[in-house]
């Protein structure tokens, strides 16, 4: 079990005002998703749609307070994963250099030169 | 007080008996002296805000400014949450101005009924909020590929194996969301499950497998948070996350319908 802090102690936050029993920081994400969505939702003077906001900044900010969150209590696999993050893997630069160097080596002439010159990568891979 | 470049942000609403006593000392958003609006036995908590910082064309682009969003929204917590700690609390939600103490105490006068409903209903409770995190490695089955193998067969096969085990992770995970749901439910007065708060993320949302909040009993506290503690051991791949006790955000406003 990993938890931010000692959360199941009987006075965790208790009402702190924005900070849990250890004097660390509540969660921003969780703070906005409360007073932002929720609360008494009533019409002021001042119109402002929340909404837009919610949409464009907010969600985005949740987004990664969630993440920090996730990454707290160890659920980061898709930090390493390049069909995810989009960073390609090695393998896949591997890949894409082999190809071009084949490419390269078919446009040369003599199949020998091209043969050989495969099994040599093949060395270099393994 | 109606005075040219000033409104009126709204913190609260609570019982009018005492109101003063507990919002002595508070202050806002703006640092101003939190103060009570007292009409038809009902006091709203509110502050004095210039309008050159919190009024239309202000609070649209202030609220797109993270900094200035975070202080403001810790500050509108910390005055709730003060409040709460001496008596039942309508949190109002964050960026509600007037333009005048008229019409807050209009407000309560029409709304009277409701928000003594609202009151009763939170009355010697609070909220707590529960997230559960899935992690798919704990979940899915393993993977029968040798991993050290590179070759770009094996290197697909383990792609695809990937990919079905976390789908399949996920449908467990989500099916283990149910059963703690219910299982907390049982523990509280009310409960609601919210959209994971990652959604717009794609891939990466499906892993917030519950975000719950429960209003809970003062008194059963206690064994809320042990029936979390019991839940999260009991639960294998899952890990919980438990928030609060907070004001009750999210089901003081269920009684009042604007």
């Amino acid at each position: 079990m990993t938890f931010p802090d000692d959360d199941f102690s009987p006075v965790a936050r208790g009402y702190g005002g924005g900070v849990v029993s250890g004097g660390q920081s509540t969660n921003l994400g969780d703070i906005l998703e409360r007073v932002l969505d929720k609360g008494l939702v009533i019409a002021g003077d001042i119109k402002v749609n929340l909404l837009d906001i919610e949409l464009l900044t907010i969600k985005l900010r949740l987004v990664i307070a969630s993440l920090e969150t996730a990454r707290e209590v160890g659920i980061d696999w898709w930090t390493h994963d390049p069909w995810l993050t989009g960073n390609k893997s090695e393998l896949q630069l591997e890949n894409e250099q082999l190809r071009s160097r084949i490419e390269q080596l078919e446009q040369r002439d003599g199949e020998g030169h091209a043969v050989e010159a495969r099994a040599a990568e093949r060395e270099d891979v393994d | 007080m109606s005075t040219d470049g000033v409104g009126v942000w709204a913190y609260a609403v609570i019982q009018g008996d005492s109101a003063d006593d507990r919002i002595a000392g508070l202050h806002g958003v703006a640092g101003e002296p939190v103060r009570a609006l007292v009409a038809a036995d009902l006091a709203a908590a509110v502050g004095t805000v210039e309008l050159g910082e919190f009024g239309e064309e202000a609070l649209r682009r202030n609220l797109e400014n993270l900094d200035w969003l975070a202080a403001k929204a810790r500050a509108h917590d910390a005055v709730i949450s003060a409040i709460a700690k001496s008596g039942p609390v309508i949190p109002v939600r964050m960026a509600t101005v007037y333009l005048d103490d008229a019409r807050v105490e209009q407000l309560l006068q029409n709304r009277r009924d409701d928000f003594h409903a609202a009151l009763d209903l939170v009355t010697g409770r609070g909220e707590l909020g529960v997230k559960a995190y899935a992690d798919p490695k704990k979940l899915a089955a393993q993977d029968p590929q040798d991993p050290e193998s590179r070759s770009g067969t094996a290197y697909l096969l383990r792609r695809r194996h990937e990919i079905a085990s976390q789908e399949q992770a996920y449908r467990v995970a989500a099916a283990e969301a149910e059963k703690i749901h219910a299982a907390l439910l049982a523990h509280a007065v009310d409960g609601k499950r919210k959209p994971a708060s990652d959604r717009s993320l794609s891939g990466r949302d499906a892993w917030t497998v519950l975000n719950g909040t429960y209003l809970v009993d003062n008194r059963s506290v206690d064994d809320f948070r042990a029936a979390v503690a019991t839940v999260d051991e009991q639960s294998t791949g899952i890990e919980l996350e438990i928030t609060g006790p907070w004001p009750p955000y999210s089901f003081a406003g269920d009684v009042v319908s604007s």
